[in-house]
Formats: C-alpha cells, structure tokens, sequence
C-alpha cells in the first residue's frame, strides 16, 4: 500500500484501462450539469437588479476563469512531476492540458468581452485581471507551440514543463488583480472564508455549472490524454491490439 | 422558481441583452463541442493509421514466405 498507485500510474497501459469504465459516466454526468445549469441560470433565475439579463452570462464566465486557473495548476504540476520522475503519464497530461486550458481561458475572455459591452460600454480594456488572463492565454499558447517546436519529444516535454512551472508568477497575479487595482474588473462574488454576496436564487444555479465545468474538464483532460498515451506507446504490442480489436 | 420570461420571443430578447447573453453560451456550446470531440477523433485516426500499418506488415509477410516457399521448390 501506499505509494504503489502513484507508481502504477505511471504505467501508460494501466492507466489507459483504469479509466475506461469512467469516460461514459463522466460524459453523462458533465453534460447533465452543464443542461440543467443553463436552462436553470437562462431561464429560471431571477434577473440581476442592476445588470438586467446580461448577467446571465456569469453561468459560463465565472465557471470557465476557474477552469482556466484550475487548468494551469494541473500543467504545471504535472510538469514539476515530470520533470522530477520523469513519469510518461504527467509528460502527457502537459501536452494535453495546455490546449483545454487555452480553450477556457479563450471562452473566460470572449464571455468578458461580450459581458462588457452591455455593462461597462466597452469591450475590451487594460484592466489587471484582464491582462493577466490575457498573459495566461499567451502562456498556454506558449506551451502548445513548444510541444512542436522540438523534434524529440523528451526536448519538449522538459521544455514546455519549465515554461509552465516559470508562469506559475502569473497565478498570484490574476487572483490579486482584482484587489491591488480597483479598475473595472469587480472582486470576486465567491468566498470561501466569508459569506458570499449573491443571492442563493444565483448561486445555486452558478454552482451546478462550476460542477459541470470541473466535471466537463475531467472528461476533456482523460480524453485526450488517453489518446496522446496511445499515441506515445504506439510502437508497443498492447495498443497495435486495440487498434485491431477496433477493426473487427 | 418559475421560468422568468412570459413567452418565448422575450425569453430570445431579454430585453435586450439577448444578442449578448445567447452568443456567449452559444460560443461556449461550440468550443465545449470541439474539446469534447477532438481526442476521440485524435483515437479513431490513429486507430486506423495503425490498421493500415499491420495489413501492410501482413502482405509483406504473405510475399516473403510466398518467395521462400518459391525458391526452395526451383
């Protein structure tokens, strides 16, 4: 007992066959949460007092910002693993995170944007939080160009594993920002250590989707680092056999 | 909890903020869409890389024993 799972993670084969029975109820589950929590923050919550329906719009930006961090930890820890053990798995996982994690953090931006328009009369300004999840979005960019850059992949996993590590600056930076600097960008609705300020008849629909979305992100995240495990060992025996079982 | 709009055409304009608010979830549908399609597209194409790869390998066999058979006849 113990450490034996973190070792067995690290076998590609294992880990490839230990998820398959969990992609189907991750689906289920992600995409059920998703549907109710729109509908529910649509249609059925009430509308904001001073900001009409475009507040609706918080049901997919608050979620997607915090997919957007959560995404960042998950790469850089994964490459600070990697880099460490040199473990397949987490080697993998950086590759496969940084495109999910642009993706919400392109969906956190547009929804802002698009947010703001209505609500402050622009759509774009140099706010602190904005600019630094801009540079968050530069920063999985980054590790997705350098995962091309390299004709070995050993070369660009270490590569992009320390672009991720030397970006974990930029976390601090997006949570304060809207602290240090009082500019257009609002503190956050959400506390952990102190009663939120939004009324239950929000909250609970906006909590469905952060669910949703980490759900969501799990089922992405497995995804598509099972695919790039079965890209990585396609050399080996165990994955020429799944591929002809899958012919027949 | 009731649905907050009276009918349909004003639950599409809410009051408004309709174009704002349906752009943002539909963008959100699609990318969501793409993320949750791409690896098993990613799969099935190196599935069939894969496949193609072991009926060559199994041709190539067939021929070289095909050959030796032939020249240990003559």
């Amino acid at each position: 007992m113990g450490w034996q799972w973190f070792h067995r993670l690290g076998s590609p084969r294992w880990f490839y066959e230990k998820t398959d029975a969990w992609m189907p109820w991750l689906a289920v589950v992600s995409v059920a949460l998703l549907v109710i929590g729109s509908i529910w923050g649509l249609g059925f919550a009430p509308a904001d007092y001073k900001q009409g329906n475009s507040y609706r719009i918080i049901y997919i930006h608050v979620p997607a910002s915090f997919l957007a961090l959560a995404g960042y930890y998950t790469m850089a820890i994964s490459g600070a693993i990697g880099l460490i053990w040199k473990m397949k798995l987490a080697e993998a996982v950086v590759k496969c995170a940084a495109p999910i994690g642009a993706v919400f953090t392109f969906i956190a931006l547009v929804t802002g944007a698009v947010w703001g328009k209505p609500t402050w009369g622009t759509w774009w300004v140099w706010d602190a939080r904005i600019t630094s999840m801009l540079v968050l979005l530069f920063l999985y960019l980054g590790v997705m160009a350098l995962q091309e850059a390299f004709q070995h992949q050993d070369t660009a996993n270490r590569a992009s594993a320390i672009l991720a590590l030397v970006g974990t600056v930029n976390i601090p930076i997006i949570y304060w920002s809207v602290e240090f600097w009082n500019t257009l960008h609002q503190p956050a609705t959400l506390k952990f250590t102190s009663e939120s300020t939004i009324d239950p008849s929000m909250l609970y629909p906006l909590l469905t989707m952060i669910v949703g979305f980490y759900v969501f992100y799990a089922w992405v995240l497995l995804a598509s680092t099972r695919s790039e495990v079965l890209r990585r060992e396609r050399k080996t025996r165990w994955v020429n056999e799944l591929a002809a079982a899958k012919a027949e | 909890m009731e649905f907050q709009f009276s009918n349909w055409s004003e639950f599409m304009h809410m009051a408004g903020h309709g174009p704002y608010v349906w752009a943002c979830y539909l963008i959100t549908a699609i990318a969501l869409a793409y993320l949750a399609i791409a690896p098993l597209r990613q799969r099935r194409l190196l599935f069939v890389e894969l496949q193609r790869k072991a009926r060559i390998e199994a041709r190539e066999q067939q021929l070289k024993s095909k050959q030796a058979a032939e020249s240990s006849s003559v």
